[in-house]
């Protein structure tokens, strides 16, 4: 430490003060930003917004969500589909990482490699909307295949689970390139080269050498495309059919539109609670730890 | 598979054709929206009935172009105000936390590190919900009290801005952080042997190794903070931020004069990425990294 250097009396004195300087700010952005919201959102989850006896604590709204079939459905749902259309996400990037990785050179790999950036500098909203003008009933693919003549009508291919998972994957796609790419490339070719040497095809050196290396990468990924799938809210309103309820859109509907914060707040700590769950199964089943997972998405 | 090693012609083909179609996937939504900011007709949507700037300078009848449509003109506006400030306080306390973190040893470190995270796996809605109800019972304790009326607390940019902070912040401090880790110490301990004041230090060495990486994460928390959904539209008061208005125009059925808008997002945000390339480039070639 360079403490030493500090050839002044007051060096240690200054030390602190500097370190209460820096300590301030994060203080105030943990704890007016993040913690006490939160703490206050957990108990007003734990007030029953429609008894006399405002102030007490009761278990009305949790009781709510699990009594009404509705609510834990959706949440089911959510869940499922986030599962779902991340493994859809890892298997589709999967390909084009390892080209960007290991095939492609200078460059022509620089190139690539901002060409599957560059959607994701646009915003989610333009990504959703661009992929309405697609699908829906007078867009482009149904115009297309009634010109080729595959269907006789106009065909409605918006608002339904499909078209809510092209979103879905399509949306959070770089945060599964990108720690990827850049796990694959800390892997040596020459590994690559051994295995294929002591006589491995191109699938048991998939399997034995490059997955295993890939693996931080691959589960940090995951969770980042899990979290941002389970969180998200324009994809499945905008494309999801009006039966395809998303959780995200419950909470919505209480907080803003029901004006019933309490279920809202009981609502949001059932999604956060479920997530840190799901996470956790999926680091202790790959192994990883989750500060080394998030670092690595960056 | 590898470069270096021979791989069957018609393997290869297929992994190219692989590759290109994954582009052609990223690249055509944003294609087909950018192209129909040009079509002279009123909904985006094929037959191409000719090429028009009505939807970017249409003067009111029978269009209104992006440019003379007020609602949407302040709602650039509104997100502009919220991305300059978010970016702000983030660089400003992305800094400080990296310098925490990087500089410091303390009790509960790994457990502070760990909350400093934590804004990422939270969902946006739920970061939003909590920030809303938090000052609402803020301005109700406060109104309660002394009776008086504070708006600031109230939906509107201020949460908004806090609402993006909450989660920009943690991106920034890992940036910064990334780079401070790189820092040479002995250059700092240099200067002090020559007689520098740690503050001297601080501003002529240590602050302008890190400018590049503030400029770029910069960068990142302006567009991340100007397309801002989820978390912006639980706190949004009357004056509403470009994505919360284009979003509601879609809800109604949209005009091209939304593929416009988009077109110009698309073109300002590609702008802000060959900058921050150039950026560091730049930092490369100086530092010789």
């Amino acid at each position: 430490m360079s403490d030493a250097t500090l050839s002044l009396a007051d060096g240690a004195t200054s030390r602190r003060l500097s370190f209460y300087l820096v300590i301030t700010p994060f203080m105030l952005w943990m704890f007016v930003i993040i913690l006490l919201p939160h703490f206050n959102l957990l108990v007003l989850s734990f007030h029953d917004s429609g008894s006399q006896h405002a102030g007490r604590l009761s278990l009305a709204n949790y009781r709510e969500f699990f009594g009404e079939p509705v609510y834990l459905v959706t949440l089911v749902r959510t869940i499922t589909i986030s599962i779902f259309s991340t493994v859809l996400t890892l298997l589709i990037s999967w390909p084009t990482a390892y080209y960007i990785a290991k095939l492609a050179r200078g460059r022509s790999k620089k190139s690539l490699y901002l060409a599957c950036l560059l959607p994701f500098w646009v915003g989610e909203l333009v990504r959703v909307f661009g992929w309405m003008i697609i699908l829906r009933e007078t867009g482009l693919l149904s115009r297309f295949l009634q010109y080729v003549g595959l269907v006789s009508g106009p065909v409605e291919f918006l608002y339904n689970d499909a078209a809510m998972i092209v979103g879905l994957v399509y949306t959070s796609m770089l945060f599964m390139i990108v720690p990827l790419t850049s796990v694959l490339e800390s892997l040596d070719d020459s590994l690559v080269e051994a295995g294929y040497d002591l006589g491995g095809n191109g699938f048991d050196v998939m399997r034995k050498i490059v997955i295993p290396h890939a693996m931080p990468g691959i589960v940090a990924g995951c969770i980042i495309v899990f979290m941002l799938n389970l969180g998200n809210y324009l994809t499945p309103t905008m494309m999801g059919g009006k039966s395809s309820q998303w959780f995200t859109e419950q909470i919505y509907t209480q907080f803003i539109t029901r004006f019933n914060w309490e279920l809202g707040s009981a609502f949001g700590f059932v999604l956060l609670l479920s997530s840190s769950v799901i996470v956790w199964i999926g680091l202790k089943l790959t192994g990883q730890s989750l500060s080394s997972s998030l670092a690595r998405g960056q | 598979m590898l470069r270096t090693i021979p791989n069957r012609k018609s393997l290869s083909w297929v992994y190219n054709g692989y590759v290109a179609l994954f582009l052609a996937y990223l690249a055509v939504p944003l294609l087909v929206v950018a192209s129909f900011a040009f079509n002279d007709s009123s909904i985006p949507s094929l037959p191409w009935k000719g090429w028009t700037l009505d939807w970017f300078i249409g003067h009111g009848t029978p269009r209104v172009g992006m440019f003379f449509d007020s609602e949407i003109v302040s709602s650039m506006g509104n997100s502009l105000i919220v991305a300059v400030m978010v970016t702000a306080l983030s660089i400003f306390c992305g800094t400080t936390t990296a310098f925490l973190f990087e500089r410091y040893d303390f009790k509960w470190k790994s457990f502070c590190y760990m909350l400093m995270l934590l804004p990422l796996v939270i969902p946006g809605v739920i970061l939003g919900i909590s920030i809303l109800a938090f000052s609402s019972s803020i301005a109700n304790l406060i109104e309660g009290h002394f009776d008086v009326t504070v708006d600031a607390l109230r939906p509107g940019l201020l949460l908004i801005i806090f609402g993006q902070f909450s989660f920009i912040a943690t991106i920034a401090t890992l940036v910064i952080s990334a780079r401070l880790r790189k820092f040479d110490r002995s250059l700092e301990e240099a200067a002090l042997n020559l007689g520098a004041s740690p503050a001297q230090v601080l501003r002529t060495i240590t602050l302008p190794f890190l400018y590049p990486s503030m400029i770029g994460c910069g960068l990142v928390a302006f567009l991340m903070s100007f397309e801002n959904f989820s978390t912006t539209l639980m706190l949004v008061g009357s004056d509403a931020p470009l994505t919360i208005s284009m979003f509601n125009r879609m809800r109604q059925g949209s005009t091209p004069e939304l593929n416009a808008v988009s077109l110009s997002l698309m073109l300002g945000s590609a702008l802000l990425g060959l900058v921050s390339i150039v950026a560091q480039r730049r930092k490369a070639g100086n530092q010789g990294e």
